[in-house]
């Protein structure tokens, strides 16, 4: 997203034509960001405002008061954390999440160096394998490491997952910051080793820490990759409560109570808010995450 | 990173420790063993422990992530004890050798396995051929995942592309609320798909006739004069509800992409073609689609893939029934529900060869850039 201020070309037309033209376009786009935002302000609403006022007349409702302090609560928010076991979920939605992005990270750094900078038998085609593994879908996976969790007592544990997102995360991650990594100058990477840099000094103080734009644009996405993950959750934690996240426990809760939308609201509105704050404080870098992100199997 | 600054003080202790004479070949052998234990412990810690879990976290997290540069430091230290020429091939390996070593466990093997297990019966005892490629290409369940599926690439596909690329073109003449406009379309994007799910699933709810109608879709109809519909079991147009889902979450994203293209075209070439008394549609369809042509297919291309493999929405929303069903919502269901692993091994690949021309691209593109 362009956050810079406007720089591009204007139009060189007469104010007048552009006037005519700019209101219809201007209505257009206000319409469809009126349509695009509705749903989410709707939740976030309805997750305001008491469960029995919610089941009984539509979330627009409220503007007929909108200050009416009897319209708002926070019950709802209190009881999905607390007896629906949200709050717990969250947690371990940090707890799955924080390693799941800093392990992949730091693996992959190494190993895109290494195909950046050091030779090695059978580099290209390692890379070739790696770029490959790219756009594997990870549902070819579940099978076979489902097998090896259950003989490794791995099923259900935060170890489980944290390696599962590692091996899953590894090939993007790879290719990432090989990109960034290789265009660094050569000169650079030359003349530490000219000083008598070993090759993890070279890479510990010079490579890591100008890497650091590649390593944030991976970092946001697989951080909101991981975070809004389903399948790999419910299928390396399970729905248990001591370890389930947000993802799955909203899931199970639509299962469990299908038309409580007190409940449903607020939980669904809990396993947004880190997302939000994300996308609203680190815009730019979220958007190159994604966009370079997208590609993940 | 802020761990390289924290670590890089190890090595050279570490080194000191193992350069003194004798000891370094035990303690080669024993830092490894103790970096285990450690690890074993803490592992078993962090499973069985009620300790407060911000704590368990934190451990975790330390002592996770000390352990994986641990792993190089150590390693990289026993690398340079060797003889110089032999140090200088091994190394690069140990740089990249943890990386590959994991994408062999996570995406090799069980690559080869699952293709192995697809030829099995459901407890993967007896072979059985190709019969549960047959039951996946040829039941009447998996039929409508099939029809499903295609609906999904094309109506998504279609729709995010489309919708993105107008959107794109339009906001970049709105002048200084461009990005406003885009934050608020890109939103979905940041938002899980189960969280999406709940959202829709509020829009779509239905109750029976007398009673108010709290989702905005009934409520709209009804206000219309019309009767408030079960959209989700309204067979077959369930699908395109929860395609909505999917083309609102991706469009933004599509958006985003193009208009970075659309930006691109020059300026040169649209004043050209308006000083040739080109309307503003045929501006459009004449010089932006054209010039950004490469732009839309990768879109195309990406949207395409992640819808091949679109689960969570129809796992919240329907959990497939009621005609819903997609091939990755299936093949969970084989596994865990019907306990088929043969069957679920099959759908798998028949998820991935349809990934495979992507793949081919894909390697092809990387092959090409750095010859």
């Amino acid at each position: 997203m362009n956050m810079t201020p406007q720089t591009r070309r204007r139009h060189s037309r007469s104010w007048v034509n552009r006037l005519l033209s700019d209101i219809p376009l201007r209505l257009t786009i206000i319409i469809i960001a009126f349509i695009w935002t509705l749903p989410t302000v709707g939740l976030l609403i309805s997750s305001l405002r008491p469960q029995n006022d919610i089941q009984s007349s539509g979330w627009w409702t409220v503007f007929e008061h909108p200050f009416e302090a009897t319209q708002w609560t926070l019950a709802n928010y209190q009881r999905v954390l607390t007896t629906d076991a949200m709050g717990d979920a969250f947690l371990n939605s940090l707890l799955v999440t924080i390693p799941s992005v800093v392990i992949p990270i730091t693996i992959a750094a190494f190993a895109a160096y290494a195909f950046a900078w050091m030779e090695f038998p059978g580099k290209a085609f390692l890379f070739a394998v790696v770029v490959g593994l790219m756009v594997v879908p990870l549902q070819m996976s579940l099978i076979p490491l489902l097998r090896l969790y259950t003989q490794l007592d791995l099923n259900g544990t935060f170890l489980g997952i944290w390696l599962a997102h590692t091996g899953f995360g590894l090939p993007l991650a790879v290719f990432l910051l090989y990109g960034y990594i290789s265009s660094l100058p050569e000169e650079i990477i030359e003349s530490a080793r000219v000083d008598g840099a070993s090759p993890m000094m070279t890479f510990t103080r010079l490579v890591l820490p100008l890497s650091v734009p590649a390593i944030a644009s991976f970092a946001i996405f697989q951080f909101l990759w991981v975070w809004n993950d389903l399948l790999v959750a419910l299928v390396f934690l399970g729905t248990k409560k001591e370890v389930t996240v947000v993802t799955s426990r909203l899931a199970a809760l639509v299962g469990e109570r299908g038309e409580a939308w007190h409940v449903l609201t607020a939980g669904a509105f809990i396993t947004m808010v880190i997302p939000l704050i994300v996308f609203f404080a680190l815009q730019r870098y979220f958007v190159r995450g994604l966009t370079a992100g997208s590609v993940k199997g | 990173m802020e761990e390289a600054a924290q670590h890089e003080e190890q090595p050279s202790k570490a080194a000191s420790i193992f350069t003194t004479g004798p000891l370094r070949i035990i303690a080669s052998l024993i830092v490894p063993v103790v970096a285990f234990l450690v690890l074993r412990w803490s592992f078993i810690f962090m499973r069985d422990t009620d300790a407060n879990k911000l704590l368990i976290g934190l451990v975790a997290l330390f002592i996770g992530v000390g352990a994986v540069w641990a792993l190089y430091l150590i390693t990289d230290n026993l690398v340079s004890l060797l003889p110089q020429r032999i140090g200088d091939t091994v190394r690069p390996f140990v740089f990249v050798g943890p990386a590959l070593t994991i994408l062999c466990i996570y995406l090799v093997y069980p690559l080869v396995r699952t293709i192995y297990l697809s030829f099995f019966d459901a407890r993967s005892e007896n072979f059985v051929g190709i019969e549960n490629y047959i039951f996946a290409l040829t039941s009447p369940d998996m039929l409508i995942a099939f029809r499903n599926n295609l609906l999904w690439l094309v109506f998504v596909t279609g729709f995010v592309v489309s919708l993105g690329l107008v959107i794109a073109v339009m906001v970049d003449r709105i002048g200084r609320w461009e990005p406003v406009a885009k934050s608020i379309i890109f939103l979905p994007m940041a938002i899980s798909a189960v969280g999406a799910s709940v959202i829709w699933k509020f829009i779509y709810s239905f109750q029976p006739s007398p009673r108010p109608q709290i989702g905005l879709l009934n409520s709209i109809v009804t206000a219309l004069g019309g009767e408030p519909q079960g959209w989700l079991i309204l067979k077959p147009w369930n699908n395109f509800f929860l395609i909505i889902i999917m083309i609102w979450i991706l469009t933004g994203f599509a958006m985003v992409v193009i208009s970075a293209a659309v930006k691109g075209v020059p300026a040169e070439l649209l004043e050209a073609a308006r000083i040739d008394g080109a309307s503003e549609v045929r501006i459009f369809f004449g010089v932006i689609i054209p010039y950004i042509r490469g732009t839309l297919i990768t879109i195309a291309t990406t949207v395409l893939i992640m819808v091949l493999k679109i689960f969570d929405i129809v796992y919240v929303m329907t959990s497939g029934q009621n005609d819903t069903e997609v091939i990755a919502n299936r093949m969970f269901r084989e596994v865990f529900v019907f306990r088929n692993f043969g069957r679920g091994s099959a759908l798998a690949i028949l998820l991935l060869i349809a990934v495979i021309p992507a793949m081919i691209y894909n390697v092809r593109n990387i092959r090409e850039t750095r010859s």
